[in-house]
C-alpha cells in the first residue's frame, strides 16, 4: 500500500510581484512511498526538500497558495482536497526548529496539547501521552519545562507531541540541523525505534549520510526542484559524482572504496563502517580475491 | 613569540541564575584557523562573543590583539573582530546586498571610496555581485549565508569568529565558505570556527578547542585531538567516520590520526603493498 503518491507535481509559490511568476519550487516530482517505508531526502540548500514535506501533509499549497498541478496522493487522500486539519491527524509533521512549535509550560502538556484537541476523554489522552513519551525516552523529563531542556531532548518532544496524535506518517524536516552530534544521535535513534517497533512511515529530510547509511530504506536526493536520484543507500552513496551535483556528501567510508581504486586496490563498494572494515580485513586476508 | 590574537585568564561570566564560563584560560595565537567544539550549552557561543566585546567577563579578563576588551567599545573592537552569527537573519536588514555590505565600512567613517572598493571587493570575493541590488531577504538561504559573511569580510577584520555557519548549509555550500576563509586563513587572518561538524573541523582546522561545562578541557592539533577517545566520549562527540575506520585496523598498522579519506587511502595502499610485496 502507498503512503505517499506523487506524479507530475509541480508546485510554484506566489509571485512576490505582480504580473511576475515565481520559478517552480518543485518541479515533475515522481515519488512513491510505501506504507512502513523509511525515506531520507537529501539535497542542496534550496533543492525543495522543505517544499514538498509541506506538500506531504497539504501544508503546500493549502496554506502557502501558490500554483500547483499533478497527483498529490497521501494516505489514500487527495491532499488538496482534504483539509490540512484533518490529514494532520494522520501525517504528523516535524520541524528544523523545536522552538518554533514548543510552547507548553511542561514537556507532558505539551505532548497533551494535540489529543486534547481531538476531543478524547482524559484516560485516552494520558493513554497517549504515556506512549508518545515512552517511545521517545522522555519519562524522566516529563514535568520539566521546554527551558531546561537541551536541544536533542527538545527536538524529541516536538516528534512526542506529533506521535501522540497516533499519525500513520510521521515527516521530518531536518529535525537534527543545529544539534549536536548527542542530540542528533538521540533523534535517530527515535526515529529507528519508531520505524522498527511501530512500521511508521518515516520521510526524513537530512543532511547526515552516516546516519542514512545506517538506517534508513530509501534514499531520494534532490536538485533544483527535482528528484535526481532515489535508490537504496547502498547504490545511491555509490554515485558520488551524481551527489556532488545535489550538494550531498556520502558518508566518508563509501569514498575510501573509490580513492582506494585509484591507487589500485580494488574493494567491494561499502557505506557503513562495520562493512568497511569487513571489506578491507579481508582484502588483507585474500590479497587476491 | 607569535603575537596573541587573544588571551583569556581565569574568565568567568554567568547569565542571570546559570553559570555559562566557569574559568577559562586559553591564548589564541594570531593567523591560526583554530575550532570550538562542545556540546549545545557548554558556553561555545558565550566564549565567542567575549572576543567582540558584547559580553565581558563577570571576573578574569579578555585581552584581544593586547587589549582588555573591557577598556574597549564594542564598535572599537568590530574593527578587529568580524563575528559571523549563526543565523544570518540576525545580520542582514538592509534592502540591497550592496547597502548591507557598505553599512559596516561606513559606520567605520571611511571616505566614500574606499567604502565602494570594500563593497565591490566583497561582491567579487563572495561571488555576489549579480545580487548587488537585490533585496536580501528575496535570496536562498546559502546566499543570504554568504551575504552576512561578505559584510564582515568588508569591515576588514584581523579575527573571524564564525559561530556554527555551516549549520543549515549543505555540504557543498559548507565547503565553499570555508574555502573563503581558508583563503584569508591564508592571507593572514585568525579564524575562530565553532562547529558540531567533525569532518570539516578535520578538515579545515589546525588546532581545536573542546569545551565542557563552561571551561576549556581539550586544546590539540585535530590528529591527537580526536585520538582521545575517552575524552571525547564523555563530551559525546566522536572522531570523522573515517578516522573511526582507521582506528579499528589500527592492529593492521593504520595510524589512528588518519583525518581524511586521501589520507586514509595512502596509508592503507601503502600498508598493502609493503604486506603483499605487490608495489
Amino acid at each position: 500500500m502507498l503512503a505517499v503518491e506523487f506524479h507530475e507535481f509541480y508546485y510554484r509559490y506566489p509571485a512576490a510581484r505582480p504580473n511576475e511568476a515565481a520559478p517552480y519550487a518543485l518541479r515533475g516530482i515522481e515519488l512513491e512511498v510505501e506504507v512502513g517505508e523509511f525515506v531520507a531526502l537529501m539535497g542542496h540548500t534550496g533543492a525543495g526538500k522543505s517544499t514538498l514535506c509541506m506538500a506531504m501533509n497539504g501544508l503546500v499549497p493549502q496554506a502557502t497558495g501558490g500554483a500547483v498541478r499533478g497527483v498529490q496522493r497521501v494516505l489514500g487522500h487527495e491532499a488538496r482536497a482534504v483539509p490540512v486539519a484533518r490529514l494532520a491527524r494522520q501525517v504528523g509533521l516535524v520541524f528544523q526548529d523545536p522552538e518554533s512549535q514548543l510552547f507548553s509550560p511542561s514537556v507532558e502538556q505539551e505532548v497533551a496539547f494535540g489529543p486534547e484537541n481531538l476531543g478524547l476523554s482524559v484516560d485516552a489522552i494520558a493513554d497517549r501521552v504515556d506512549w508518545a513519551l515512552d517511545m521517545l525516552d522522555l519519562q524522566p523529563l516529563r514535568k520539566r519545562g521546554p527551558t531546561q531542556l537541551s536541544g536533542g531532548q527538545k527536538q524529541r518532544v516536538a516528534i512526542a507531541a506529533a506521535l501522540a496524535m497516533q499519525p500513520e506518517m510521521l515527516i521530518l524536516d531536518e529535525p537534527t540541523s543545529g544539534l549536536d552530534p548527542l542530540g542528533t544521535a538521540e533523534v535517530f535513534a527515535a526515529i529507528e525505534r519508531l520505524c522498527a517497533e511501530r512500521e511508521m512511515t518515516v520521510v526524513l529530510a537530512t543532511q547526515e549520510a552516516e546516519q542514512v547509511a545506517q538506517s534508513a530504506h530509501r534514499v531520494v536526493v534532490m536538485s533544483e526542484g527535482s528528484i535526481l536520484l532515489d535508490a537504496p543507500p547502498v547504490t545511491a552513496f555509490m554515485q558520488p559524482e551524481l551527489l556532488a551535483q545535489a550538494g550531498v556528501a556520502p558518508p566518508q567510508v563509501s569514498l575510501v572504496a573509490a580513492a582506494l581504486k585509484e591507487r589500485g586496490i580494488v574493494v567491494p563498494a561499502f557505506h557503513r563502517l562495520d562493512e568497511a572494515e569487513k571489506a578491507l580485513r579481508g582484502l588483507w586476508q585474500h590479497p587476491h580475491g | 613569540m607569535a603575537e596573541l590574537a587573544a588571551r583569556f585568564r581565569g574568565v568567568h561570566y554567568h547569565y542571570p541564575g546559570v553559570p555559562a564560563l566557569e574559568g577559562v584560560d586559553f591564548e589564541l595565537r594570531a593567523g591560526e584557523f583554530c575550532a570550538l567544539v562542545g556540546q549545545n550549552g557548554s558556553g561555545k557561543s558565550t566564549l565567542a562573543k567575549h572576543l567582540n566585546g558584547l559580553l565581558k567577563p563577570v571576573s578574569g579578563f579578555v585581552e584581544v590583539f593586547g587589549r582588555d576588551t573591557r577598556s574597549q567599545a564594542v564598535g572599537e573592537l568590530a574593527r578587529k573582530v568580524g563575528y559571523v552569527f549563526q543565523n544570518p537573519d540576525h545580520q542582514i536588514f538592509s534592502a540591497r546586498v550592496r547597502d548591507e555590505l557598505a553599512f559596516g565600512p561606513r559606520n567605520l567613517r571611511l571616505p566614500h571610496d574606499e567604502v565602494e572598493r570594500r563593497v565591490d571587493e566583497a561582491l567579487d570575493g563572495f561571488g555576489l555581485r549579480a545580487y548587488a541590488d537585490m533585496p536580501p531577504a528575496t535570496l536562498g538561504f546559502g546566499l543570504r549565508r554568504l551575504v552576512s559573511v561578505a559584510a564582515v569580510f568588508a569591515m576588514r577584520p584581523s579575527l573571524f569568529v564564525l559561530d556554527e555557519p555551516t549549520a543549515e548549509l549543505d555540504w557543498r555550500s559548507a565547503h565553499e565558505l570555508l574555502d573563503h576563509f581558508r583563503e584569508l586563513h591564508q592571507q593572514g587572518h585568525t579564524i575562530l570556527l565553532i562547529s558540531h561538524d567533525m569532518e570539516l573541523v578535520a578538515e579545515y582546522a589546525e588546532r581545536v578547542l573542546l569545551m565542557q561545562a563552561g571551561r576549556i578541557v581539550a586544546d590539540a592539533p585535530p590528529g591527537a585531538f580526536f585520538g582521545q577517545t575517552a575524552r571525547l566520549r564523555e563530551a559525546h562527540l566522536s572522531p570523522p567516520q573515517v578516522m573511526r575506520l582507521a582506528q579499528r585496523l589500527g592492529d593492521l598498522g593504520m595510524p589512528p590520526e588518519t583525518l581524511t579519506v586521501d589520507a586514509f587511502a595512502d596509508a592503507f595502499a601503502r600498508l598493502w603493498r609493503e604486506a603483499h610485496h605487490a608495489g
